[in-house]
């Protein structure tokens, strides 16, 4: 990937390509790579612009789970591609935040190359203000991966109208005997639940920082550390704080 | 405590109450009653300050402040209180999360301190043992999974906890059964006394055989048409609303 992506390219069509075109060549990917029957996690803090290219390898049996946090307030975008031998298992938690007029971006393009490997992906965007997030997640599921068991959640909380979702799953199924549930949906903060809140004296920023921060846990269930498990709650707590 | 004058609000582009004047005062129990849609749920909704209810005319003091001035989480700090007639689901915000951060939040606009982990804790169990709480619900989300009686009695358990000066209850009696009706009436009792108001919204005289109210208003037609004493709901349960001038 050296030239620099346009618009046409699907998995290029929300970025935000002027700050592409500054952060362009990107660091070459990371690879994260899990050997056969082994079990590995990883967290990707991303609070900075940037282009992050990841590359996932799970050999059979591996297990990951990956967590990625955005929250970055310029440009950021991360891409993952992983290839999934069978009987790997890949659990997959998003959280991003954007505010001010910033693009952050979580393009996932999962495969499933052997059968019986699982995939879970659940994605949460908190979007305020001009911000726009994206979730662009594919899942290829190869001719022989039979028995894939591949699901996919993405949903995003518009706390301002003036704020944008954009969600794309996509699917690619080539076996037959596959299991792909997927859902995504964009919404706004619940108004019974918020007066329901501040009537019992919760002022409005808080009320609505909890129901947030109450959306994002479903992609931070996963985490079994319970230590950074806390530490990324107080992260996204603070950050919702910090919205004015 | 409560003195509404004169008041008109509007849902949408409808008027529902059209001149509704009523007082409460400190010590006192006053009963709401009236026919279905009479307005009984929206004068709550207007006096705890709700998002899409206009106040077009007329004025309500609260223990002597404007209270159409104030934010609904100030009018919560100064200490007025509606149990709702539907209670709202919130998943994935504990119901111990939301009463702490709630009790805070008021504490702290009142220029009190925080009640510390441990006090909470002690105030939750008292609290819940006499509703009949569990404790493990306690923990769930905001009502996710309770039945209707136990919608109730959860709006019963944080008047407990929070101890208002005026309690607002939306039919917080119907959905009910026998013994919760029991429980949630004594929890009202032991919440009366003479700095602190009750106005009850129902329409059943089971919860008045409980809680024998001072005074019994009859809303009707978004005005309030009628006040006595205990017997006017007597009268109501035997003859009904047909008999009442509109
Ligand atoms: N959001 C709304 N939009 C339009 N009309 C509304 C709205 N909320 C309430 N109303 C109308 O206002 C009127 C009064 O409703 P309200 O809920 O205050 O009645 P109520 O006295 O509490 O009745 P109930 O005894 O059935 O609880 C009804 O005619 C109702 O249809
Ligand atoms: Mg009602």
């Amino acid at each position: 990937m050296t030239a620099l992506p346009t618009r046409k390219l699907e998995a290029w069509r929300y970025a935000d390509l002027k700050a592409v075109e500054a952060l362009w060549p990107p660091p070459p990917a990371r690879l994260i790579s899990v050997p056969a029957g082994a079990s590995d996690a990883q967290l990707l803090r991303v609070d900075a612009g940037g282009i992050h290219d990841v590359r996932v390898e799970l050999a059979p049996g591996a297990r990951l789970q990956l967590v990625v946090v955005i929250t970055s307030a310029s440009y950021a975008r991360v891409q993952i591609e992983a290839h999934l031998r069978a009987g790997a298992d890949l659990d997959l938690g998003g959280v991003l935040l954007g505010s001010g007029d910033t693009t952050i971006e979580l393009v996932t393009d999962v495969r499933h190359l052997e059968p019986e490997a699982t995939s879970r992906q659940r994605v949460r965007l908190v979007l305020d203000e001009q911000a726009t997030g994206n979730y662009l997640g594919r899942i290829a599921v190869a001719r022989d991966a039979q028995l894939t068991d591949a699901a996919q959640s993405a949903r995003a909380l518009v706390l301002k109208r003036t704020a944008t979702a954009n969600l794309k799953p996509e699917l690619e199924i080539f076996a037959d005997d596959v299991k792909c549930a997927h859902g995504c949906t964009v919404g706004e903060l619940d108004k019974a639940a918020l007066f329901y809140l501040q009537s019992r004296g919760v002022p409005p920023a808080e009320a609505e920082s909890l129901l947030a921060q109450a959306f994002v846990a479903d992609a931070l269930d996963g985490i079994a550390d319970m230590a950074l498990r806390e530490q990324l709650d107080a992260e996204t707590r603070g950050w919702l704080e910090r919205r004015t | 405590m409560l003195e509404i004058v004169n008041l008109h609000a509007t849902v949408g582009d409808r008027e529902i109450l059209k001149g509704l004047t009523l007082s409460v005062k400190a010590g006192e129990v006053a009963a709401i009653m009236g026919p279905n849609g009479a307005g009984k749920s929206t004068l709550a909704h207007v006096l705890a300050g709700r998002e899409g209810y206009t106040v077009t005319q007329g004025s309500v003091l609260f223990d002597g402040q404007d209270l159409l001035a104030l934010e609904p989480h100030e009018r919560a700090a100064a200490g007025l209180f509606l149990g709702f007639q539907y209670p709202v689901e919130i998943p994935g915000v504990s119901n111990l999360l939301f009463l702490r951060t709630a009790m805070n939040a008021q504490r702290k606009l009142r220029g009190e301190a925080e009640i510390s982990g441990a006090d909470f804790m002690k105030r939750v169990r008292e609290e819940a043992a006499v509703l009949g709480l569990d404790l493990e619900m306690l923990k769930r989300g905001v009502n996710v999974g309770f039945s209707g009686g136990e919608k109730k009695r959860n709006e019963a358990f944080q008047l407990g906890m929070l101890m208002p000066k005026f309690a607002l209850l939306d039919e917080t009696d119907s959905g009910l059964d026998i013994d919760a009706l029991r429980i949630v009436s004594e929890g009202i009792n032991r919440f009366r006394g003479p700095t602190r108001a009750v106005l009850l919204i129902t329409h059943y005289q089971r919860l008045l055989d409980h809680v024998r109210p001072d005074v019994v208003h009859v809303l009707r037609g978004g005005r309030i048409i009628e006040t006595g004493g205990p017997e006017l709901a007597l009268r109501l349960e035997a003859e009904g609303y047909e008999g009442l001038a509109a």
